[in-house]
């Protein structure tokens, strides 16, 4: 079914796995990153200017003294099937705005697009919490207006305090969740509840596990276990978190971003690491896989959405963002992808049925402010984590 | 029109092809090397010879280090199995030449990331392998034949041979089957034919199939993070991180620079192999 394929293969926010589809060789990932031609589908750079200067011939003035009602056109790029299908022209048909989607593979996808094009390109994207920063801090995310975004009001308070944009002032959280422990209650012996449980695994598990590759989430447990913060960039804490991977790598099966549900299905693996929306794909399958947060805690990932400075028609895209805000929008969201949205009067109106099934659909967004630390941006240490993750990952 | 005219309307495409789509982003990855990363990615344009010092580090030649041990031994593999496939062919009924190349180019017609998931799923714990033999009795613990380096090997043999038993089907099509004939009445065993007469000239099928095998196996990021699961990572990988999760470009560049001059070399080494053999094939033409 066209559905469930598409949840399964929709490159979900905070993932960098960029395989897929990179079917290119060195000279060709060369050729994309520096060469990329700009944005994939820039309509007509420039927007018509809003209403209050050239009112449409069709309109009476009738509303001088009033804002004027957001239109014309905005670009939007966004990851494919991250949005439910009737999302835009649902939208379009309520507000006139004409909406074009672009679709991007990973964040720095859309990153190299934006810097292609110097900040230019697009409206509104969609990118993980730790790209909004730096979007944020290189200038490019536009300050938003929230008169124009009364159904922020939705927002749980906590979706309003995330260290990486207090406030929302320059991104707005779409889906939101946190990273655990997937695992077969029907081949476990146990009850797993710690990240101890994947780093040191008993017998059982040896080889039966594996861990996301990408490096914020690869560090994630070892980190969490030693009780450092998993934005850390002291060296020593680093080298420490490599020391205990390096052991847990001798009873990994793999590093796994895009098929550890799929292992777990099949039986070739018993827990893994996973984002809670990917554990559902799992869930969905065999309803012996399980999913929790182990007690040391963990990761509190957000996608959301930005406005870019150079946006011609910030008045349409903060329209757009209300709309996606509005509780049946989200509603229908997390009811497409299996995520939560930080919007509780929209979780409120979930499908129960999908709740229990997906026991993590029904965390609220208090237990996950308590579990979560958000991602932030790296900065200058982002290559020392590479270096790291090159160190524990290299050789056998 | 005048000759010059003529001719630059004729290489207009070709040529503005190479500039846009080789030329020009080289020289990007180029100068992107002797730059700097931004705190929050990007390139700030600071002269630095820094990712030059970086790339030397022993971790990153130790992950070059296995990257072409991989590529070698995939090389090796393939030759192996492509000569004899290529030879078979190269030496059938005229008809039966174009359907035999048809069925070693069918693969290429399915997307290679869909051929690698297949492997997946035949060499997994409980795949296609391990559970029939496993019920049968012939083993009583599943093979570890999936994310190793056994299976990067597998996986990456499996997806280039074609490109192996191409060039090598048209250097060996090409032999003048009577020079075999005159070794052989002059004495000669069919091993001594073989590597005194077959083999030199088929060496630039020999050359160019391990060119075209090499190459892209040791800057393929896919198999081993799939096949390999992650856990011992090639150069193609590193690039590839360096670009997409350090985003760390100028690193990038300089790495992906480096095995770009590598494997200018290894083209040149093949070029010479070419020229070498020339005036043989002219005598045997």
């Amino acid at each position: 079914m066209a559905e469930t394929e598409a949840r399964r293969t929709r490159a979900g926010g905070m993932r960098a796995w960029a395989t897929v589809g990179a079917a290119a060789l060195l000279v060709a990932a060369a050729c994309t990153t520096a060469a990329t031609p700009g944005p994939t589908g820039t309509p007509q750079a420039t927007t018509p200017p809003p209403a209050a200067t050239t009112p449409p011939a069709e309109t009476p003035a009738a509303t001088p003294a009033e804002t004027p009602k957001p239109s014309g056109k905005i670009v939007i790029s966004n990851w494919d099937l991250y949005m439910p299908e009737d999302l835009i022209p649902n939208f379009t048909a309520e507000t006139g705005i004409e909406v074009e989607l672009a679709l991007h593979t990973t964040n720095e996808d859309i990153m190299g697009k934006i810097e292609a094009a110097n900040g230019g390109g697009f409206d509104i994207v969609f990118v993980s919490a730790p790209f909004a920063e730096a979007l944020a801090k290189r200038g490019w995310a536009a300050k938003l207006d929230k008169r124009q975004l009364p159904n922020a009001a939705n927002l749980a308070p906590e979706a309003d305090r995330l260290e990486y944009d207090p406030g929302n002032q320059y991104s707005i959280p779409y889906t939101w969740g946190t990273t655990g422990l997937c695992y077969r209650s029907d081949l476990v012996s146990f009850t797993p509840d710690s990240w101890n449980d994947l780093l040191t695994p008993r017998d059982e598990l040896k080889g039966k596990i594996t861990m996301l590759g990408t490096d914020r989430w690869l560090m994630l447990p070892a980190l969490k276990v030693l009780g450092y913060s998993i934005n850390t960039t002291d060296p020593a804490e680093l080298e420490a978190a490599k020391q205990l991977l390096l052991e847990t790598k001798k009873s990994l099966l793999a590093y796994d971003d895009i098929t550890f549900y799929a292992k777990l299905v099949s039986g070739e693996a018993y827990l893994v690491e996973a984002w809670d929306g990917w554990c559902n794909y799992g869930i969905a399958e065999n309803p012996d896989i399980k999913w929790v947060v182990p007690k040391e805690g963990s990761d509190l990932w957000s996608d959301t959405m930005v406005i870019l400075e150079s946006s011609q028609n910030k008045p349409a895209a903060h329209a757009f963002l209300d709309y996606v805000l509005r509780p049946l929008t989200g509603k229908a969201v997390a009811e497409l992808v299996y995520y939560k949205v930080p919007n509780p009067n929209a979780m409120r109106l979930v499908d129960p049925a999908l709740l229990e099934q997906f026991s993590n659909l029904a965390m609220t967004a208090d237990e996950l402010s308590k579990f979560g630390q958000p991602e932030r941006d790296l900065g200058d240490a982002a290559p020392l984590w590479a270096r790291i993750v090159a160190e524990i990952t290299a050789g056998g | 029109m005048s000759r010059l005219a003529r001719r630059l309307v004729l290489l207009g495409p070709g040529l503005g092809w190479w500039l846009v789509f080789l030329a020009l982003p080289l020289m990007v990855v180029l100068a992107y090397s002797f730059f700097r990363r931004g705190t929050y990615g990007g390139v700030v344009f600071d002269f630095t010879l820094d990712n030059y010092v970086r790339a030397l580090d022993p971790l990153y030649l130790g992950v070059l280090g296995f990257s072409l041990r991989i590529a070698v031994i995939t090389t090796a593999v393939a030759l192996l199995i492509g000569y004899p496939a290529a030879y078979f062919i190269a030496t059938r009924p005229r008809r039966w030449r174009t359907p035999l190349l048809v069925l070693i180019i069918l693969p290429f017609w399915t997307s290679f990331l869909i051929r690698t998931y297949a492997w997946m799923v035949l060499l997994n714990r409980e795949g296609l392998i391990n559970r029939p033999l496993l019920a049968l009795g012939i083993i009583d613990e599943p093979l570890p034949l999936l994310y190793n380096e056994f299976a990067i090997v597998i996986g990456l043999v499996y997806g280039y041979l074609p490109l192996m038993i191409l060039p090598l089907y048209a250097a060996i099509e090409r032999l003048n089957p009577e020079l075999r004939e005159a070794a052989t009445n002059l004495g000669a065993r069919p091993i001594k034919v073989f590597f005194t007469v077959t083999v030199p000239l088929t060496l630039t099928g020999i050359a160019a199939g391990c060119i075209f095998v090499f190459v892209p196996s040791l800057g393929n990021f896919i198999v081993p993070d799939l096949l390999g699961g992650g856990r011992s990572i090639m150069v193609g990988n590193l690039i590839q991180s360096q670009f997409l999760k350090a985003r760390d470009w100028p690193f990038g560049a300089t790495l992906a620079l480096a095995l770009i001059t590598l494997m200018m070399v290894l083209l040149v080494v093949q070029a010479r192999i070419i020229n070498r053999d020339r005036p043989v094939s002219a005598d045997a033409g």
